[in-house]
C-alpha cells in the first residue's frame, strides 16, 4: 500500500511529464486547473498515466470530483 | 476594382538546409544537399531510404510539453510563424480582428494518426492520446499560428498537395486585396518522414531510389534523374497591405504582385505533358501583377526530380514567359517539401529578388535533351531581378504562380 505521500510524488511525476507542471508546485491542497493549469485534455492524460501507475480504475464520472490533488490522492488510496 | 498593394514583411522557415531563413538561404546559395539516409530501423525494408530531414529539430526549438500535443508538421508551422512576426515586428502593431491566417499542408497529420492507430492496435481505445484529433486535423496547423498570434480575421486552411503552399499565399493575397484583413500569416508545412507515405509514393515510382547516393538523388532535369527526394519542413510569408506596412514603419522585403491558380481537369496525378494549366496559371499571375512576360528575370520551377514532371513545365514557361528567364530548381538541395514547397520555394524567389542571385540547380550534370532555357546549374547566378514568379503544381491538377517583385 502506497502512503499519500508518495501517492502525490507519483501523481507529481505524472503532471510534470504531461503538463510540464514543476514537482515542486504538487501539493494536497493545489487545484488541477486553478492552481497548475491543467486543461481538461491534459486531465484525461493524467488520468490514464495514474490508472497504469497505480493499479486503480477512475472511470469519467468520477473524474469531475478530483478538483484537487488532495482528492486524486484520496480517491487512489481509498480504490488501489 | 482598385488594386490594393500587398507586401512581405517577414519571412521564417525550418527546413533540410538550415533551422530559419538565413541559414537555409545561405546553403541554398552554397549548393549544399540536405538529403541525407534515413537511419532509423523502419527504413530498413523500404525500396526508397534517403531523405531530406530537418536541420534542426523542433526540440531545439519549442517545448517538450508543448511538442507532445502538436503534430510535428504543426511544430514546424508555428517555428516558421514565429520567425516571420519576430521579423515583422507585428506584435502590438496589428489589430486582431484584422490579422487573418492562410497555412496548409499536403498531407497534414498522418504521422499522429498513424502513430495513434499503433496505440490502438497495441493498448486499445483508452491509451489513444486526447490530443490526437487536433493534432491530425487538416487545419491544425493554421489553427495553432492563429491562436498564437490571436488571429481573429479568419484561420484558412489551405489543401491543394505540392500547390498548397504558393495557393496559401495566393489566398492571403486575395484576403488582402478583398479587405478581409491587413495582415495575413500564410504558408505551408509538412513533416511525412514516415514509412507509409514514403511506402505510398515509392509504390506510384514517384520516389528516387539512389539509396547510396543521397546527396546526388535530387537531381531536377538531369538525364539520370529517378524521382523525387521527400523532404520536411515549413516556411511562413507575412503578407501585409503596403499602406500597413507604411504606416507602421515596417520594412518591406519585396512586393507580392500577383497570382494565378488553375486546375488542369486532366488526370488526379499525372501532370498535363503540355503544361496547359501551368500556362494559364502563369499568365494569368504575370497579368494580375501588371506585368508581361519579359518583365520575368527568373523562374524559381516546380520541377522535383521525376522523369514525366520536369520537362513538361519548361515547355509550359518558355511558352507563357519566354526563354529569357534564368529559372533554377531549389528541390535538387532541398528535397520536396510537398505542401510546404510553394512556400519554401516563395521565400527563396523573394530572397533572390533582393540579393541579386539565383540559386543553383546542383546534380545538372547531363541536361535532359528538351532543356532549352536557361538554368542556374551548378553554380549560382548574379542576377538582377526586378520580377520573379514561383511555380507549383500539385497531384490533383493544381497548377499555382506567383509573381514577387521589389518593392
Amino acid at each position: 500500500m502506497a502512503t499519500r505521500e508518495e501517492i502525490t510524488s507519483g501523481l507529481a511525476e505524472i503532471l510534470e511529464e504531461v503538463a510540464g507542471v514543476n514537482p515542486d508546485d504538487v501539493a494536497e491542497e493545489k487545484s488541477f486547473t486553478d492552481d497548475l493549469d491543467v486543461d481538461s485534455l491534459s486531465m484525461v492524460e493524467v488520468v490514464v498515466a495514474a490508472e497504469e501507475k497505480f493499479g486503480v480504475k477512475i472511470p469519467d464520472n468520477e473524474v469531475q470530483n478530483l478538483k484537487t490533488v488532495g482528492d486524486a490522492v484520496s480517491y487512489i488510496e481509498a480504490n488501489h | 476594382m482598385t488594386t490594393v498593394d500587398v507586401v512581405v514583411t517577414g519571412l521564417g522557415a525550418t527546413t533540410p538546409l538550415g533551422g530559419d531563413v538565413a541559414s537555409t538561404w545561405d546553403a541554398m546559395v552554397a549548393g549544399r544537399s540536405g538529403v541525407g539516409s534515413l537511419t532509423s530501423e523502419w527504413a530498413a525494408q523500404l525500396p526508397v531510404r534517403i531523405a531530406a530531414e530537418l536541420a534542426v529539430e523542433p526540440s531545439e526549438v519549442l517545448e517538450r510539453v508543448r511538442l507532445r500535443r502538436l503534430d510535428r508538421s504543426e511544430a514546424l508551422a508555428l517555428i516558421a510563424a514565429q520567425q516571420a512576426w519576430a521579423e515583422a515586428g507585428l506584435e502590438g502593431a496589428v489589430d486582431n480582428e484584422r490579422l487573418a491566417v492562410s497555412f496548409g499542408s499536403g498531407i497534414g497529420g498522418a504521422t499522429t494518426l498513424l502513430n495513434q492507430d499503433d496505440i490502438l492496435e497495441q493498448s486499445g481505445p483508452r491509451r489513444v492520446s486526447p490530443h490526437t484529433v487536433p493534432m491530425l486535423m487538416p487545419n491544425g496547423p493554421a489553427a495553432y499560428v492563429g491562436l498564437e498570434f490571436g488571429a481573429r480575421a479568419g484561420v484558412r486552411a489551405m489543401a491543394s498537395a505540392c500547390a498548397t503552399g504558393a495557393e496559401a499565399l495566393a489566398l492571403g493575397l486575395d484576403l488582402i486585396r478583398l479587405g478581409r484583413a491587413d495582415v495575413v500569416i500564410a504558408g505551408s508545412t509538412e513533416a511525412v518522414i514516415h514509412p507509409l507515405p514514403i511506402a505510398g509514393f515509392a509504390s506510384m515510382r514517384a520516389m528516387s531510389t539512389r539509396n547510396d547516393d543521397p546527396e546526388r538523388a535530387s537531381r531536377p532535369w538531369d538525364k539520370n534523374r529517378d524521382g523525387f527526394v521527400l523532404g520536411e519542413g515549413a516556411g511562413a510569408i507575412i503578407l501585409e497591405r503596403a499602406d500597413h506596412a507604411a504606416a507602421r514603419g515596417a520594412r518591406v522585403i519585396a512586393r507580392f504582385a500577383g497570382a494565378g491558380v488553375t486546375s488542369d481537369g486532366y488526370d488526379i496525378v499525372q501532370p498535363d505533358p503540355e503544361c496547359r494549366g501551368g500556362i494559364r496559371a502563369m499568365r494569368m499571375a504575370i497579368q494580375d501583377a501588371g506585368l508581361t512576360g519579359a518583365d520575368i528575370k527568373h523562374v524559381n520551377a516546380h520541377a522535383t526530380s521525376t522523369p514525366v514532371g520536369d520537362m513538361g513545365e519548361i515547355k509550359g514557361i518558355r511558352t507563357a514567359i519566354g526563354d529569357h528567364p534564368v529559372i533554377t530548381s531549389t528541390k535538387s538541395m532541398t528535397g520536396h517539401l510537398l505542401g510546404a514547397a510553394g512556400a519554401l520555394e516563395s521565400i527563396a524567389t523573394i530572397l533572390a529578388i533582393r540579393d541579386s542571385v539565383v540559386p543553383p540547380t546542383i546534380n545538372l550534370d547531363d541536361p535532359d535533351d528538351g532543356l532549352d532555357l536557361d538554368v542556374a546549374a551548378l553554380k549560382p547566378r548574379q542576377l538582377d531581378i526586378p520580377a520573379a514568379i514561383n511555380n507549383s503544381f500539385g497531384f490533383g491538377g493544381h497548377n499555382v504562380a506567383v509573381v514577387f517583385t521589389r518593392p
